[in-house]
Parts: C-alpha cells; structure tokens; sequence
C-alpha cells in the first residue's frame, strides 16, 4: 500500500461474518438451515442510524470493496476508487456495508460451503438464489447492523439490479437506489453469452458434475474460457482497440498458432488468474441469478407497475460504449420510473471502456455521483 | 433568478406536474419545487449541465429532445415548458404538436426575428442579425429555425394550436409600452402559453 493509497483510502479493513440462525426460505422453495455473509463496513454508524450505504456487487465481485486487508496488498478493494473520505461515497460522511452474496465464493455461505444435512460440501447441489433472496438475505444483515433503513443501495451491473429490487421489494427500507450500467432484465444476447460461459464450465473434462474438489480437482480450463468471453463483453471494440490494437507479444510475426498478439495475452492472463480465484459452481450459480432476474415479470410483465411502489429516489447510469448493458437498457429503466411518476434522476457518461466503465474512475461519472450523494448526506435537508 | 424564469414561474400552478425541455441547471425546475410543491422533470442535453441540477435535486434527464419525446405519455404533465429551445430543435412544428400531446398545456419562449434591430441588421448593413436576444455569428448558431411572432401565430393557427396567453419583453425580460402596441416590431422575446385548439 503507497503513502497515497493509504492517504485517501480507508485503511485497513477486517471482514467480519454475520451468522443467521433460522431456517431461510429460497424463492426456488427449497430451505436453508442457515447462512453467513462475510461483509465490510467502512466510515461510522451514527446515532440515529440514518446514514448507512448498501454496496452491492457484480457477477464476480465480493465484499472486499474498499481498502486494503494487508498493509502489503498491492490492490485495493474493486471500488476503492469510489469509497473512501472525500471520494464519492464519502465514508467520512457515509457508514458503508458491502458483503459477499448468497451463493458466493468469498466467505458466505455457497456451493464451497459444509451442507449440513449431508457434512459435505453443497457444490452442485446449493440451491438456486435469486436476486430477490440476496435483497431479503442483505436486510437479515442490515437488521444485525441495526439499520432501519439505508441512506441508498448502490450498485453496478448486477449490482444495480439488487439495488433496483430493493426498492421494489422493501420500498421503506432506502431512501435512493443508484443503479448503475444495469437493465431491468437480461436480453437474448445476455443470456446466450452466460449460456456459453456455463458451458465452457459444465464441458471440462474436470468438471466432474460440479463434485470436482472431492476429485482434487478445478475445471480451470473452462473458468478461464468463461471469463475470457464475459471479459471480451466487458470492454468495447473502440476500448481494446485502443488498449490493445494488434500489438504483438514480441518483435515479429510467427505466423504460427502460439499467443501472438497482446490482446490475446491480456485475455489468457485474466482467464488464467480469474480460474484460481473463483468457484465453478458459483459462476454457474451466479450467471443463473442473472438470467432469472425480471422484476416486472411478477406484475404481468409491466416494469411501471414493478416499480409503482417504490419511495426511494433513483440515479441511473449508463456508459456510452457498454454494450453489455447498453444506454438504451438505462433508458428503459428511467422511462418507467418517469412513467410510475417517481423521483429520478439519470445520466449518460461519455465513455470507450465498455461495461467495465462503471468499475473506473471517471471525472463526469464521480461528478455526478457526488452530486447524488450529497444530497443523501444526513442534515441536508431534501423535501423531494 | 433569471427574469424569463420568473415570469414563466408565474404562469405555473402550485403542485403542477411540470416537464421542462431543455431545463439547462435546473433553475426553474429547482424554484417551482421550492416555492410551489411542482413535481417536475427536467430534459438536458449539455452533459456539464446534469451534476448541476442534480446537486439542486432536480429530477432530471439526460436525453437529446430532438431524438423525439415517445418515451412520455400523452397527457401527463400539466405543463411542459420550453424556454428559448424551440428555434434550435430540428422540427419545431412536431415538436409542438409532441408538446400538446403531453401536455395539458406548454409555454414557450423564443427570440424574434422581427425584432427591429433584427430588421435594421438585415435592411441596412445587409448582415445576419447579431443582438442581445440573438447573440450568436450566422456560422456558430444554435438557432436553425428563427422566425418572428408573426411566424409562430400563423403556425399556431394553421396547427390550431390555441394561443391561451401571450406576453411579450425586450432582451431583459421587460415589458414596455410599445411592445404590446407593435409586439413584432419592438418585441425581442415572447412567452406563448398554448393550449390544443379544442381546448
């Protein structure tokens, strides 16, 4: 950790783990007997409780949002960027809480996780979750953390869609959702990149049905696939064009069928890393929460009426170049949320970096998310 | 506040739903939620001019008007408000007729041409028109359809579109004595409030 990381950083930080005790009802109908979260906390609680921020992270993101856990770490937390005092969500005003979800790999409870009816690992067997478990298993822990109701729920991507289904399922509980470079459903084209990714996963030869640890084993090959391809979604032509172009590993062509080019490098680079890091089943589970998610579906299909209940205000992002989870994605979002007649706000950030953009550290993007935040801060007063 | 805003604020009603097309930093939007309980959006093209208004808790939406108005249902906004935009959108007459469909009624507000020193630039240094209403070099301008009030009210006829109100000031927003005598000839800005003909 440099002396400037650690000057507008917050620190060192310890996860900590909340552990539910009652059984815990999936919406697929399937019960757990009990879980943990492994969260974060950054910046203090105050004493009326009102000024707590609920982080939610994407596909493969964790708890550790902010900070650093070893004074040797080289990287930060994913949105150490955005956390921190005087950044964004300024902890020096915000009490922040990021966990790791249900059916995740970092800590809480998920497929690595002791079944206790069976005392082995869930693997394959963990059951499905959905965004709408994740959004009742975050208020067990907000209950925990004696936090009636969050200053806002933010999120990117997958995040976004948490944030989203907590204003729709518990509109009392925030007072704002920021979603960020999300949409309110998966389209086609998302579903069948996830479906290629499940397959790289599910076709590896150590696979094993997802019983691959008792083997000894990881389908590192088809994690590194997986992620090759959600990363290539993740960027843009114009981004890795720049980023890349057709620069080559070294001086010639060899004309041949190694690694030749840096795009090619920098892809096998983050599959091969990502493959050490993650659950296969996890992935699997993950990319599933991400295709069920639809939460208009449960109001005849109408995203207005999803949304009629709603209190919270709202910020939408989105990202020129992501094609992810494109502008036209936000827009649809800000156009029920206009049309249910709520409070909403949105914004649409001048970018070449793709989905990736709302990881990074953009002038406009942090401009208008400080201005958001701001108005959240506890004594400002905000009538509307 | 700026003076045209004041004078627009005046024609809105408290607790009014109010869309305002091209909002810039909110002021206007900002002023109706703080003094008459409007509930308002506000559409904004210029990117520097979203944090602005957000900072103010404007509601507002980061769109380009002239890739149209679909997203707004007709008749829900009590008011939309379209302050000195009118003459750089690509089809000002479809964008009235959009107006009225979401709108019980609009106000808009435009530069005249007809304006005399307008008049004057054009008749005796035969040069395109430079004054304080319309400050902008023929190659620079924003402005791609300016016309004068009498050009506005025949389009409003031929649409009819109904002309509720009409008020009519010089470049600082006042009203003088003149202007309501020869509004075309000494009248630099106008604030139409509209209704649909049937109305």
């Amino acid at each position: 950790m440099s002396d400037q990381a650690r000057a507008d950083s917050v620190g060192l930080v310890i996860p900590e783990v909340y552990r539910h005790e009652a059984p815990f009802v999936l919406q697929c109908g399937e019960t757990l007997d009990g879980f943990e979260l492994v969260y974060e906390t950054y910046g203090e609680l105050n004493k009326q409780a009102n000024n707590a921020i609920l982080v939610c992270h994407a596909l493969s993101g964790n708890h550790h949002a902010a900070g650093f856990h070893e004074p040797t770490e080289s990287r930060p937390g994913w949105w150490d960027s955005c956390i921190g005092p005087g950044k964004p969500i300024d902890t020096q005003q915000f009490f922040v809480v990021s966990l790791n979800n249900l059916g995740g790999c970092h800590g809480s409870t998920g497929p690595c996780s002791i079944n206790p009816q069976t005392g082995s690992a869930f693997g394959p067997d963990f059951p499905l979750v959905t965004v709408s478990d994740w959004v009742r298993s975050q208020t067990q822990l907000a209950d925990h953390l004696g936090i009636q109701q969050f200053a806002a729920v933010i999120g990117g991507s997958l995040g976004g869609m948490q944030a989203m289904q907590w204003a729709i399922d518990f509109p009392d509980r925030l007072r704002a959702a920021v979603l960020i470079a999300c949409a309110a459903k998966l389209s086609a084209q998302n579903i069948a990149f996830n479906e290629i990714a499940r397959q790289a996963i599910l076709t590896d030869p150590e696979f094993h049905e997802g019983r691959y640890r008792e083997q000894g084993k990881n389908p590192d090959i088809g994690l590194m696939l997986a992620r090759m391809l959600g990363h290539v979604t993740y960027l843009s032509d114009d981004g890795m064009r720049q980023k890349f172009g057709r620069e080559l590993k070294s001086g010639d062509l060899s004309l041949g069928h190694d690694v030749e080019f840096q795009v090619e490098s920098y892809l096998h680079h983050q599959g091969r890393s990502f493959s050490k890091q993650f659950d296969a089943n996890t992935y699997l589970l993950m990319t599933r929460t991400l295709d069920y998610f639809d939460p208009a579906r449960a109001f005849e299909d109408d995203l207005v009426v999803a949304l009629s209940n709603a209190l919270c205000k709202f910020l939408v992002i989105s990202f020129t170049t992501d094609w992810r989870f494109p502008v036209v994605r936000s827009k649809e979002i800000v156009d029920a949320l206009i049309k249910a007649q709520k409070n909403v706000a949105s914004a649409v950030i001048e970018s070449d970096r793709g989905h990736d953009s709302f990881l990074l550290q953009i002038p406009r993007y942090f401009e208008v998310l400080s201005a958001f935040m701001k108005r959240l801060q506890p004594g400002v007063i905000d009538a509307r | 506040m700026r003076a045209d805003l004041a004078i627009i604020a005046e024609l809105i009603n408290p607790g009014a739903r109010v869309l305002d097309l091209g909002c810039g930093e909110g002021e206007l939007l900002a002023h109706l939620q703080d003094t008459k309980q409007v509930n308002g959006y506000g559409l904004e093209i210029d990117p520097d001019n979203i944090a602005t208004c957000i900072n103010k808790g404007v509601n507002v939406i980061e769109q380009n008007l002239d890739q149209g108005l679909d997203n707004f249902a007709s008749k829900s906004f009590d008011m939309v408000v379209m302050t000195e935009t009118l003459q750089s959108v690509r089809a000002p007459d479809l964008m009235l007729d959009d107006m009225l469909r979401i709108g019980e009624e609009c106000i808009v507000t435009f530069p005249n041409f007809g304006y005399w020193r307008c008049r004057m630039h054009i008749v005796l240094r035969g040069r395109m028109p430079i004054a304080r209403h319309l400050p902008y070099s023929w190659y620079d301008t924003p402005n791609i359809h300016l016309c004068t009030f009498r050009d506005f009210e025949r389009l409003c006829r031929d649409k009819g579109i109904r002309i509720i109100e009409r008020l009519v000031a010089n470049a600082d927003h006042v009203n003088r004595p003149l202007m309501s005598l020869f509004p075309n000839f000494f009248g630099a800005i106008a604030f139409y409030r509209l209704g649909s003909g049937s109305g």
